[in-house]
């Protein structure tokens, strides 16, 4: 007997139901094709400038930056400056994701913009989120031929633009826009949820930012 | 791993003598109960959503078979591999030969309480291979060649003199001037290193909070993102779970999440949840070329259908062990396997057996704590008292323990005896306490009067005193 067939005996013997009884089948099939949406907060409900504003408020509170910007245009003038700001070389590791592809980066003569996978010596990444939650200011980043993971977690900064129209007041309205784009029981490759950057309390319980992932986290909110 | 819970007692008295380890264990007292707390009141879903992850487990367990099925065939879909294992020894040896695939020299490890369940990093290294843990605490404790004392906080039993000295001493080329004295110094010297260690790796082996039967991913929670780094710069990413992290849908992931990390470090989210299916797509530019998932029993279909079912909704938040007096009293090294605190007072017997580990659940005041903070609602006093019974039943504990217990049932059972024989004795023991009202020594009581008094009975018994109340009680208030 497989290892495989060895487990399922047992588990069956202990639940002490047969797998052909076709209400446990219905039950479960059911469940996979209509997820149950269970409780959601009333936190994220709201209209939606200010779900808007608690999405911003919630990632200040979890130490990431935030700058909120009228148009695509201006998101590579605000990467420039967050640059010059933190005395940061003028180079960015970035994807080639559509909307980040459009913005006018050519404008930035001196900025060395840097495509494809991170290669662990990039001080700042930049990526396009999939979408925002306004609940626990969240910013979900899926993998794809455009969205390198390794700029998500190599650099030391990372810059993610969010289109406020894509920020969810909760996780909930994220993922059935996930079932949406990648069909259902469909996800990407990796789906990374990211809160504030990256820390550890390991040593004494003391929370320090930087542990492995980026130090800091810097959110351009456009619209 | 050397499993050391038959000496519970002796461990437990090494502790309390611990001053390194006393002085550390108040982190763990000042740090984690106000945050829970604080979290918890600030989402007044909170409770609510505390039953509604009882029952997504509840739910899961009960279609267990199936679940794991249809999450198989996702996994497969996606271009990944599921290994069954049935023990540690099978889990290991799977591993190893997915490493050897490879010819893997290197391995890096995200944070993982089952890869320590099946000691695998001794194992890889009687292979010859390298197995590097990532995590900041776990790597700590690995260059101390210790365990985990704590199911999320692996190092929380040290402090930093002792985790500055443990850096010098393996990196030797620090120089005598670097200034260690500090965390963040210390965490710094930890990336610099580890950041090389991620690209070295030939195979990335993290753990798994969930295994999600819809989509087929599984589901890491971290906040220092280097199981993230683990799992996606190596060749191949190596998945091990136990088969109870299996929910049903990414909604059920979404339910529990939010009970999840304000249990465990008081925050909303942690820093990063991600969701893993299959290996590298074409076109991607990064990500590992396999994916392999070990879905391992090792005792789990064991406690399914019994009375220590419910352990199997626990998610490893550590929230019981934070609450608890007893855990922070002794450190976590003091329960002698790799599950400490209430959590592992009833998880260790059930899996290594009570005849090892009969002292675990006998380490607890019942104060209740543990299933009051517990998000998944488990009834950990009920389940140690369980292990108590069979403890019992089996004749496991000491002859004295069981004729005291024995002699003590057979008063007990007859209400007349119990008010004669106690009658007799409170007024003498009430006596002999004199106006100190303590005894400093008792006969057959050593073992409690050597750390401290017992203090002594008021002059009338329990029942006489309650006679009392209820006759004022009946003549109303005064």
């Amino acid at each position: 007997m497989s290892a495989r067939d060895a487990i399922m005996a047992k588990v069956r013997a202990a639940i002490g139901d047969s797998a052909d009884d076709a209400a446990r089948r219905e039950a479960v099939d059911k469940r996979l094709a209509r997820p149950p949406k269970g409780i959601v907060p009333e936190r994220g409900q709201l209209p939606d400038k200010k779900r808007v504003a608690l999405f911003c408020q919630m990632a200040e509170k979890v130490a990431a930056t935030v700058t909120r910007v009228r148009s695509p245009e201006r998101v590579p003038r605000v990467v420039a400056d967050y640059l010059r700001a933190k005395n940061l070389p003028a180079a960015i590791r970035m994807g080639d994701d559509r909307r980040l592809r459009t913005m006018p980066w050519d404008a930035l003569k001196s900025l060395d913009v840097k495509p494809g996978r991170s290669d662990g010596f990039d001080e700042v990444g930049v990526s396009h989120a999939f979408a925002g939650i306004a609940e626990t200011g969240t910013i979900a980043l899926v993998s794809g031929k455009d969205n390198p993971t390794t700029v998500n977690f190599l650099p030391e900064h990372h810059i993610v633009v969010v289109d406020a129209g894509e920020i969810a007041g909760d996780l909930e309205t994220v993922l059935t826009r996930l079932r949406r784009k990648f069909g259902k029981g469909g996800m990407p490759r990796t789906l990374n949820l990211v809160t504030g950057p990256s820390r550890s309390g390991d040593i004494e319980q003391k929370i320090i930012l930087g542990a492995h992932g980026p130090r800091a986290l810097h959110l351009i909110v456009v619209g | 791993m050397q499993i050391t819970s038959p000496t519970f007692k002796q461990n437990a008295v090494h502790a309390l003598q611990d001053a390194q380890l006393q002085k550390a264990m108040g982190n763990v007292r000042a740090g984690f109960i106000d945050k829970r707390r604080k979290a918890a009141d600030a989402l007044p879903e909170f409770e609510a959503l505390r039953d509604a992850a009882r029952d997504i487990k509840d739910h899961t367990l009960a279609y267990l078979d199936l679940y794991l099925e249809a999450y198989e065939k996702k996994v497969t879909e996606a271009g990944g591999h599921v290994h069954w294992a049935e023990t540690a020894e099978d889990a290991r040896r799977i591993i190893l030969d997915i490493c050897r695939m490879q010819n893997a020299k290197t391995v890096t490890k995200g944070k993982s309480m089952i890869t320590e369940e099946i000691a695998l990093n001794d194992f890889l290294a009687l292979a010859g291979i390298e197995a590097v843990e990532t995590d900041l605490g776990e790597y700590i404790i690995q260059l101390r060649g210790e365990h985990p004392s704590h199911i999320i906080a692996p190092a929380v039993h040290l402090n930093k003199d002792q985790v500055e000295a443990d850096f010098r001493r393996v990196h030797d080329y620090l120089a005598p001037n670097r200034d260690l004295s500090e965390p963040e110094s210390l965490l710094d010297e930890a990336r610099r290193v580890l950041r090389a260690k991620y690209f070295e790796a030939d195979v990335g082996i993290t753990g798994a909070n969930f295994l999600v039967a819809e989509t087929g991913s599984s589901v890491i929670v971290t906040n220092e993102g280097n199981g993230d780094l683990t799992q996606m710069l190596p060749r191949v990413h190596v998945v091990v779970a136990s088969i109870e992290k299996i929910v049903p849908t990414l909604n059920d992931v979404g339910q529990i999440l939010r009970v999840l990390a304000r249990s465990a470090t008081g925050q909303d989210m942690s820093v990063y949840t991600t969701f893993s299916t299959g290996p590298r797509r074409r076109g991607d530019p990064d990500g590992p070329e396999q994916y392999h998932v070990i879905l391992l029993d090792n005792g789990r279909s064991s406690m399914l259908g019994t009375e220590f079912q419910d352990m199997l909704r626990c998610i490893r938040c550590g929230a019981c062990m934070n609450h608890c007096p007893v855990y922070h009293a002794v450190g976590g090294h003091a329960y002698g396997w790799v599950y400490p605190g209430p959590m592992g007072a009833v998880l260790t017997p059930s899996l290594v057996g009570v005849d090892k580990s009969g002292h675990l659940p006998n380490a607890s005041t019942f104060c209740g704590r543990c299933e009051s903070v517990c998000p998944m609602r488990i009834p950990l006093p009920k389940m140690m008292r369980s292990w108590r019974e069979r403890e019992f039943e089996r004749g496991l504990n000491p002859a004295t323990q069981r004729y005291g217990l024995k002699l003590w049932a057979a008063f007990a059972k007859r209400p007349r005896l119990y008010k004669f024989a106690t009658s007799l004795a409170i007024p003498v023991l009430s006596l002999v306490g004199g106006r100190k009202k303590r005894f400093s020594a008792l006969p057959f009581a050593g073992g409690w009067t050597r750390f401290r008094d017992l203090p002594a009975p008021e002059r009338r018994t329990f029942m006489q005193q309650w006679r009392q109340g209820a006759a004022v009680s009946r003549r109303g208030p005064t």
